[in-house]
């Protein structure tokens, strides 16, 4: 036996040089799932689904009569509406969705072409593989998505008129605003792809396990305080600069701090990603019976 | 380390293992331990050959039981992976990928350099001789060329130990005999080579050694000698698919190891029977290279294999030692 098999089997904890291999892998990984991300005919949904606030936004301010005058002079109802826009297309559609197609199709769309068993073939620790996947379905839906609320901010601010949009943005809260926006879309694109890496992983028909997580995240203003919390739109409606009107129905919950809600999110992530890290070492591949 | 452990380092170890699907068995009890050169692992379609393969990959668990490749278990796959390569049966890739795009890009993943990823995706594209279709999609390669990419893959980061599903099937008779040659270079390099086969007669020439598995049991391993002899006295079927057979059955028939020949209802293939396979095809070789003729694919037929292993194996296995 080689010394460097026979070091592997007693050693308990990963070396300095595991970590730079490991790196370098997710690095691999990284490269060929982004540019099939970007570039495979899957993209092409995910695509059109993005530019539908940009080209909602792109109507309401162009082809309505009187809009950019209507919405200077009633910025504050332009905000809400945008953030009602936001919050229910974008975050709770847009992105939840989006989410779900990358990340489930990141192994689940692996099986289904047969050619998973490449990456299972490799000297590749499959946490290692998990790690890959992972960063790259968050790099490319934090890419495209953030686009999508950036570009559908831009159309706001632009229907204010100059030079009231730059005064906003620069001089006012405006772009505090855009950066919050695109972070909470960050914060879902990585909540919502851990979640949706493991449907993608565990479950052979992930439509609807993806479903019911879709009706808990959108009845989640009708739930109790305690349930209300076990989501994860809940912690990013918290972080909104215009949080939506959940309507008369809706439950009153005390407001999670961000101090709170980004390290939830964060940890819920990385315990998700772990547990399907564990599982995904007793996985085996049986195409046969996809 | 002790001389047994020593030993069990250079050699595959199954010991007792069983692999159950639900309530249907894949193996049962198997333990086998496989050393350096050329292994066949040859049975009827559904035998548990591919269980066996995807069981030494870590693709599937055993339920019982462990496996060792050289002393590394296949639920180590960093350690595994860099010893052990495998050219499955699934003829699927990742989409839009040229073949050297398809070799290049797993072995990125071993976490080798760029210069010695490019060294060893042309070292292993050159001996599965594809360097000119290197830069085409695989989605455009012939079902042989898809199958000799990946066996480029599997053995483009130079591994110890080899398994190879079904390798043989799909190739035209040149392509065939190329890949024996390379399967030979191989087992005189000193690697462990396991190849699947359902035809005896196509492995027998280049195994060490053969074990015989039929529903998921192992009913003999050893020489491939004593096994050959009483398949030489059973006539085995081959569909051979071409334009003209009437023009091929008159050119085999002036060989002496063609016993029968019959022409297909579709009038685009012939059913060959002989006794002497690997002679069979060497003359088929001759006659594509004398005479121009084109052949789309050579079949051993299952139905009159079945029948030779009935022979073989409802003598519980005595043919093999």
């Amino acid at each position: 036996m080689s010394s460097m098999i026979e070091a592997g089997a007693v050693k308990p904890l990963a070396t300095k040089t595991d970590w730079s291999l490991w790196l370098r892998q997710i690095r691999m990984i990284l490269r060929l799932e982004v540019k099939k991300n970007f570039w495979g005919k899957r993209a092409l949904l995910i695509y059109l689904l993005s530019a539908i606030p940009v080209l909602i936004m792109f109507v309401l301010v162009f082809f309505v009569p009187n809009a950019d005058v209507d919405i200077d002079r009633h910025w504050g109802g332009a905000q809400e509406v945008f953030g009602n826009i936001f919050e229910s297309l974008i975050l709770r559609t847009i992105v939840f969705f989006g989410c779900a197609w990358i990340f489930m199709n990141l192994f689940r769309g692996e099986i289904v072409d047969k050619s998973l068993h490449y990456y299972f073939l490799c000297p590749l620790r499959r946490e290692v593989l998990v790690a890959g996947k992972y960063i790259s379905g968050f790099v490319v839906s934090a890419l495209l998505f953030s686009l999508t609320t950036a570009g559908s901010l831009f159309l706001l601010y632009y229907g204010r008129g100059y030079p009231a949009n730059v005064d906003y943005l620069i001089d006012g809260p405006g772009m505090g605003q855009v950066l919050t926006y695109i972070g909470i879309t960050i914060l879902g694109c990585l909540g919502y792809g851990a979640v949706f890496i493991v449907i993608g992983l565990f479950f052979r028909n992930p439509i609807f396990p993806a479903l019911l997580v879709y009706g808990w995240e959108w009845l989640n203003f009708l739930l109790p305080p305690v349930l209300k919390k076990i989501s994860i739109v809940h912690y990013l409606h918290t972080l909104s600069p215009v949080p939506m009107n959940e309507g008369p129905l809706a439950t009153i919950a005390t407001t999670t701090s961000p101090w709170i809600s980004v390290p939830s999110l964060l940890i819920f992530t990385i315990l998700v990603l772990y547990w399907a890290s564990r599982r995904i070492r007793k996985m085996e591949i049986s195409y046969g019976n996809e | 380390m002790s001389p047994h452990n020593k030993q069990q380092s250079a050699e595959i170890v199954f010991e007792n293992v069983s692999k159950f699907y639900g309530e249907i068995l894949g193996v049962n009890r198997v333990n086998l331990t496989i050393g350096p050169g050329i292994t066949s692992l040859v049975g009827p379609n559904g035998s548990g050959k591919t269980t066996l393969m995807n069981l030494m990959t870590g693709l599937i668990q055993p339920t019982r039981g462990s496996i060792r490749i050289l002393g590394i278990s296949p639920d180590n796959p960093q350690e595994l992976f860099r010893k052990l390569g495998y050219c499955g049966q699934f003829d699927s890739f990742p989409k839009g990928v040229t073949g050297y795009e398809f070799v290049r890009s797993f072995l990125l993943v071993h976490g080798l350099s760029a210069k010695e990823v490019e060294k060893k995706t042309w070292r292993a594209i050159e001996r599965v001789d594809l360097i000119e279709a290197a830069h085409r999609k695989v989605a455009a390669y012939s079902k042989g060329m898809r199958q000799r990419i990946r066996l480029a893959q599997s053995i483009a980061h130079e591994p110890a130990v080899m398994i190879l599903d079904e390798p043989l099937n799909g190739l035209d008779p040149i392509a065939r005999h190329e890949t024996k040659r390379l399967f030979r270079d191989l087992a005189k390099e000193g690697l462990h080579l396991i190849i699947s086969s359902h035809i005896l007669h196509e492995v027998d020439m280049i195994s060490d050694r053969v074990v015989l598995i039929n529903n998921g049991y192992i009913l003999a391993e050893g020489g491939v000698s004593g096994v050959r002899e009483e398949m030489e006295e059973h006539p085995m079927q081959i569909l051979i698919r071409c334009k003209n057979p009437s023009e091929l059955a008159a050119r085999v028939f002036a060989g002496d190891n063609v016993v029968e020949a019959q022409l297909h209802r579709d009038k685009n293939g012939l059913f060959i029977k002989t006794r002497d396979a690997d002679s069979f095809y060497l003359m088929i070789n001759r006659i594509v290279i004398e005479s121009g003729m084109e052949i789309e694919t050579i079949t051993p037929v299952d139905d009159d294999l079945n029948a030779v292993y009935h022979y073989l194996i409802g003598s519980n296995g005595g043919g093999a030692t």
